[in-house]
């Protein structure tokens, strides 16, 4: 039992981790309808950046925290504005391309600064465990859960209320009727990115924390898939949701299905989840059904 | 005697689907294959040892065309789908002694049964949803390279023995480049032709306007399932071949990354174009070697330069990939066509 709720735990946390990531994809797809295949560099590049600061110069844990996010938005904001400005209009799988593109170019220039050893963040949570009746839960995961809270919550509220998040769901439902009310579509668009490259960050980050960095970060992008069919590409909602189950199901069949095997379950299940979605709900939990005329 | 027509004169419909639409360019492809039979015995060990694999890549990116560039369906487990074919082929020729020449078709035929496999949720899913689904048969198929080791010898992989014709065995850069490039030529012209036929024509029109297909009586699952068919035949090929090359079929030779190779070498070469699956094939295997000789070179200068080239290495691939589709998103076919056009009516172009 007690097993069963450690790997649940961490489940939780990994999934808290992929619905950020998630997050961002979606906005991205939602805003651009681009299908973002460089999710994970952004995350690992955020790490990074981080890791630098606090160690290389010093700078305190919560300073680099924000200068990381600060960066990660300027980030994506100019790679939307050099390259995917172009893209617009042109078929599918060049877009795809482009971003997987992007992708090498930014894992080879976080190796060639970085190099390819784990690294790892200095001591910035107590190492004491949480206790919660017998069950010891590491203070790091309590803190990445409630800061994948946090923002989720801040997110929701953004575009409930807030004139550009409002703004972003009218480009995402139709383009042409927002640009004719006097949206500026090209600067959602870049916004879109910005915003999708500082969630994947703060991600980025507490996976830090967690386990150290190294360059095989950037799988976690390929891990957004099965999340984002899960939950429905379009859906915030279904991208919190799907990153939770994808999570803690992952773990799931990590810890019981991988004695049976010999290892490897963990890093498979989440696919073959995805195929069963996609042939029974390809549209997911939460996402809309796409309708096609002639 | 011109390369190109200079305008349309054809009188029948069996002129128009001509393989060779000029003599000087029938002349010229002649040519050009009995100069390709003729220089390995002028190039270095280094150099076949590039075109054998240039050979090998041809081959793969030819069947990845016909699925995404003729039909329009995309895939992310061309990689896997090589490596389906190079265990297919080792574990026949380990098991059941088949000779290469038996071993290779049915390589290719078992991976034609598996892409068919996976090719079954393109009834339903399209566009990115497809591509997405490739992508998860390239996990699991690499998952199982690893775990099913009674096949496949896990994570230590096989190991196989050089292909043998009439008692010689095949073993060395030179001797398999002839077999290489006879496959290759064989299937590119498979590929060509196919092209003229009714399945081809069918591809073509699923991958313009699938509901439009539809309606004029294409049965568009079996025609998606028998291009999924016949590009993972390619791969399959392909794949066995690549395994008779270096005779250690090990999984991380066909991992994601191999399939993001083979799409950008479409990509870069020209959809929906064999000849430009010629182009990109050439174009991405010789780039990582001219990179590995500057860095060789440069190397004596700036000796860090050694330990990131593998990093340069891909990032030189992805910033490829990406001012193609930004400056030439049509490929190199496309450059290739206006130079042709240029020389059309040369000498006397007004």
């Amino acid at each position: 039992m007690e097993f069963f709720v450690q790997l649940i735990i961490t489940g939780t946390v990994i999934g808290s981790i992929y619905a950020l990531l998630a997050l961002g994809f979606t906005l991205i797809y939602k805003a651009t309808d681009v299908v973002n295949f460089a999710q994970g560099e952004l995350l690992m590049v955020g790490a990074y950046v981080c890791l630098h600061l606090t160690v290389s110069y010093n700078v305190p844990f919560w300073a680099s925290f924000l200068i990381t996010l600060v960066f990660s938005f300027t980030m994506g904001f100019f790679i939307e504005k050099v390259f995917l400005r172009r893209m617009i209009g042109e078929p599918i799988i060049s877009i795809i391309m482009l971003t997987i593109g992007l992708s090498s170019v930014m894992k080879a220039v976080v190796q060639i600064f970085w190099g390819t050893d784990t690294r790892t963040y200095p001591q910035v949570f107590s190492q004491e465990p949480f206790m919660i009746a017998s069950l010891s839960i590491s203070r790091v995961y309590i803190y990445s859960i409630a800061a994948v809270a946090v923002f989720l919550i801040l997110f929701s509220i953004f575009f409930k209320k807030s004139k550009v998040g409002v703004a972003m769901r009218a480009v995402a439902s139709d383009q042409q009727a927002a640009l004719s009310m006097g949206i500026d579509v090209k600067k959602i668009f870049a916004l879109s990115w910005g915003i999708a490259a500082v969630v994947s960050s703060v991600g980025g980050i507490f996976l830090g924390n967690i386990n150290g960095i190294n360059t095989t970060l950037s799988h976690f992008g390929l891990k957004v898939f099965p999340v984002v069919i899960l939950g429905g590409l379009d859906s915030i909602v279904g991208a919190i949701v799907g990153g939770l189950i994808i999570g803690i199901l992952e773990n799931l069949a990590g810890g019981y299905i991988d004695p049976l095997i010999g290892g490897g379950a963990k890093e498979i299940f989440p696919y073959v989840v995805m195929i069963a979605v996609l042939m029974i709900k390809p549209y997911g939990l939460f996402g809309t059904k796409a309708v096609e005329k002639v | 005697m011109s390369y190109v027509n200079c305008g349309n004169f054809k009188t029948s419909y069996e002129k128009d689907a001509e393989l060779f639409q000029t003599r000087l360019s029938k002349f010229l492809i002649y040519a050009f294959v009995t100069a390709l039979f003729a220089v390995p015995f002028f190039l270095g060990d280094y150099l076949l040892y590039v075109m054998n694999l240039i050979f090998i890549a041809v081959i793969g990116a030819v069947g990845l065309n016909i699925l995404t560039g003729f039909t329009g369906l995309i895939s992310l487990g061309q990689g896997a789908f090589m490596g389906v074919g190079a265990y297919a082929a080792g574990y026949l020729s380990l098991t059941y002694g088949l000779p290469f020449f038996l071993a290779i078709p049915a390589a290719g035929l078992v991976t034609a049964v598996f892409g068919a496999f996976f090719g079954i949720p393109s009834l339903r899913l399209k566009g990115l949803y497809l591509s997405i689904a490739t992508l998860a048969a390239q996990f699991i198929i690499e998952f199982g390279f690893i775990r099913l080791e009674f096949i496949t010898g896990g994570v230590t992989g096989l190991s196989i023995d050089y292909a043998s014709f009439l008692g010689h065995e095949i073993d060395s850069d030179f001797s398999f480049y002839f077999l290489a490039l006879v496959l290759c030529i064989i299937m590119t012209l498979a590929g060509v032709n196919m092209m003229r036929t009714r399945a081809g024509r069918a591809f073509l029109s699923i991958r313009d306007n699938y509901i439009a297909a539809e309606a004029m009586g294409i049965n568009l699952f079996r025609y998606k399932l028998i291009s999924f068919a016949v590009s993972s035949f390619y791969a399959g090929v392909a794949g066995s071949l690549w395994a008779y090359y270096t005779t250690i079929i090990t999984p991380e030779n066909f991992t994601i990354g191999v399939s993001i190779q083979y799409l950008s070498m479409i990509i870069i070469g020209g959809l929906g174009s064999i000849l430009g699956s010629i182009f990109g094939a050439v174009f991405i295997v010789i780039l990582p070697e001219v990179l590995q000789s500057f860095s060789d070179w440069a190397g004596g200068y700036y000796p860090n330069l050694t330990q990131i080239i593998g990093s340069i290495k891909e990032g030189v691939f992805g910033l490829v990939i990406i001012l193609f589709l930004m400056f030439e998103p049509e490929g190199m076919v496309r450059r290739w066509r206006l130079i042709k056009a240029y020389w059309k009516l040369w000498p006397f172009s007004y």
